[in-house]
């Protein structure tokens, strides 16, 4: 009777066990072919792409979409690649997440642990940020843009990108330091270290988790931000989103679907990579708000 | 002139008053305890002193110094903490030295004092180690080196023992001791548990809703409670509170304690007491259960043991001793009694009450009376 139990018991968790593997391959099938699609062809000549098998893995393998992509492809009117508005990108991008991300942190360190009358209203406020739609911003920012003689330059999209992401920073920083033992802070008043000597020797060494989510999520915005680049960058600012749509939609001569691919991969590989080297700090870091301990 | 002074101490925190101009003095080398219930006001008391919290009305000296304005790595205190508050980032050594880096003082001498300190509370072992990886109590000697390194004026303690378990802390309360006998330092400790409170202090302030309901030396504070709140908190097992009635019979002025189906037990009053017969009055009785003992046990010093016979609702062996319970008064009252004394539940055995050890209450204001 009671092996029977065990025999059911087995039998039912080995059927569900099988159900929930076939979902899984099911659906990591599902997500995985899109980036299959765009990895063959863009190493495929594009008369095998013209052929009309999407699916079919290069016979004749070669690199030269991802060199046209990168260095000679047209965008706009330049021959020039992505290579400059990858380069773009990056220098938009690595400055707007390291300030955003330590102005964040102060912000949550303030909003914690020197609390002032009326903390919570400002922390209130700064929350709404997140909330406000990109479209609506987008002609005051321009007007403000204009009156610091920023329009059109990388400076101005790091500013624009600085003050988005800070309600997020600051959210994700005051909610972990809200958790961060006061006596901490106590304890190195009494030993006499000063406002920034607390934060940079007590508070920042134990914030790793936090600043590896704040990182990514920043990083990956940022890096992603189309809307932005197109309204406020110039020509010679324009991210590498921006860059790729013009590369994709150019209405002129034969459409290189193997570069499109490349320049598409090419400009999703920086978050790609973000994601894999700390996706399990990522989560752990969202799990240690959640749950203390 | 005592040395920490604390006049007239008032905190409010928007429209909540917390303290409620407290007064308290404690002299050079004196080892001040404050003591309450949890929302008393003692830790907040307590970080006023560190600076950690600013002062509304009132003034606190240090050695004749104000230092309401001082921030606190200027009033020459150190603190210990109740979760400890070891920096996680840092070795032992990094945290026993972290005040003196911040002070500039010089790498060699930093080491010269961490290996002082050290060896002093028998650490050096782990030195190299970081808070995570100590035990409960090792995390609190680390707390107390990093306090003793500073040799301050004034050390503070905010419960320091009570997250240890009850041996350790025992053991924790002991090396306390020893340590302020050894250095002669000033010490101000909070905490809630009026056995260590008992132990360690020289001064006790008892403390409740923010107003300091008694300030004295230990024996003052446990024989000689100024209110029924201090006569209760104070001792384990608490005070033996009853409510009795003065009567005068003749010239024997007497205090009755109803019974249930039995004549009220009548205790002889004398001294200062003798008018609450007098006057008739209601009043509290508060006396301890080791006032109240078998007749063999009854203190042979007391010149006022008043015997009676009472019936044994209870008896708890504790070892040593062993605890009666009674009813009086409509109360459940303890008696500690001598542990070979043979005593069953639901007998008349006789009770020796030492008066000379009752206080009395008014039963509404529930201030002392005599």
């Amino acid at each position: 009777m009671a092996a029977d139990i065990a025999g059911t018991a087995v039998r039912t968790s080995r059927v569900t066990r099988a159900i929930i593997y076939a979902a899984l391959l099911f659906f990591a099938f599902y997500y995985m072919l899109p980036l299959y699609v765009m990895v063959v062809n863009s190493v495929k000549p594009l008369e095998e792409i013209r052929g009309g098998n999407m699916l079919a893995l290069p016979q004749q393998f070669t690199i030269a979409p991802w060199l046209s992509a990168w260095s000679t492809a047209q965008i706009g009117v330049q021959p020039t690649g992505l290579q400059p508005y990858f380069l773009n990108s990056i220098l938009i991008v690595v400055p707007a997440v390291a300030v955003s991300t330590i102005l964040g942190a102060l912000n949550g360190y303030v909003l914690t642990k020197w609390r002032f009358p009326g903390a919570n209203i400002v922390f209130g406020m700064m929350l709404l940020a997140c909330f406000i739609p990109f479209q609506i911003v987008l002609i005051p920012m321009a007007r403000i843009l204009g009156l610091l003689g920023l329009a059109g330059t990388i400076y101005g999209l790091i500013l624009v990108h600085v003050v988005y992401g800070l309600g997020f920073t600051t959210l994700f920083f005051r909610n972990y330091y809200e958790a961060f033992p006061t006596e901490l802070v106590k304890a190195a008043q009494i030993d006499g270290a000063r406002f920034f000597q607390i934060f940079r020797r007590i508070l920042l060494p134990s914030s790793g988790p936090i600043i590896v989510v704040t990182v990514i999520w920043q990083f990956t915005n940022v890096w992603n931000d189309f809307l932005f680049g197109a309204s406020f960058a110039g020509f010679d600012s324009m991210p590498i989103t921006v860059a790729l749509n013009n590369l994709v939609n150019s209405s002129t001569g034969v459409k290189e679907y193997n570069v499109h691919f490349a320049g598409a991969l090419m400009a999703a590989l920086p978050t790609l990579i973000v994601y894999i080297v700390s996706g399990r700090y990522f989560v752990r870091g969202l799990m240690a708000g959640a749950v203390k301990g | 002139m005592a040395f920490l002074e604390i006049e007239g101490l008032t905190k409010r925190f928007g429209t909540t008053e917390v303290l409620k101009g407290i007064d308290l003095a404690i002299e050079e080398g004196g080892f001040l305890v404050l003591v309450g219930p949890s929302g008393c006001g003692k830790s907040t008391l307590l970080n006023t002193i560190a600076g950690l919290e600013t002062v509304t009305d009132g003034e606190i000296r240090i050695a004749g110094r104000r230092v309401n304005e001082l921030h606190p790595s200027k009033r020459d205190i150190a603190m210990v903490f109740q979760s400890y508050a070891l920096y996680p980032n840092m070795t032992v050594a990094g945290n026993i030295a972290f005040g003196m880096e911040m002070r500039g003082v010089a790498k060699a001498e930093r080491d010269a004092a961490i290996a002082r300190v050290a060896e002093v509370l028998q650490i050096r072992h782990l030195l190299d180690r970081r808070p995570s990886q100590l035990s409960g109590g090792q995390r609190q000697r680390v707390a107390m080196g990093r306090a003793l390194v500073r040799d301050p004026q004034i050390f503070l303690f905010d419960e320091p023992l009570s997250n240890l378990d009850a041996k350790l802390r025992i053991d924790m309360r002991t090396e306390i001791k020893r340590l302020h006998h050894a250095m002669g330092r000033t010490m101000v400790y909070v905490t809630h548990d009026q056995i260590e409170a008992m132990t360690l202090a020289t001064r006790i302030a008892v403390l409740k809703d923010g107003v300091l309901q008694q300030f004295g030396t230990p024996a003052e504070i446990y024989n000689e409670p100024v209110n029924v709140f201090v006569a209760d908190f104070m001792g384990s097992p608490a005070m033996n509170l009853v409510p009795a009635k003065g009567r005068q019979e003749g010239n024997r002025s007497l205090l009755a304690l109803t019974r249930a189906d039995e004549p009220d037990l009548l205790l002889g009053l004398t001294g200062p007491s003798m008018r609450i017969a007098a006057e008739n009055r209601d009043v509290l009785i508060g006396i301890r259960p080791e006032a109240i003992t078998d007749a063999d046990g009854a203190d042979r010093n007391s010149k006022h043991i008043v015997e009676a016979e009472c019936l044994v609702e209870v008896v708890e062996p504790a070892g040593a001793d062993t605890y009666v319970v009674t009813r009086l008064g409509g109360r459940e009252v303890i008696a500690r009694m001598r542990s070979d004394a043979r005593i069953l539940p639901g007998e008349r055995v006789p009770f020796a009450f030492n008066m000379e050890k009752a206080v009395f209450f008014d039963p509404v204001s529930e201030a002392r009376v005599a």
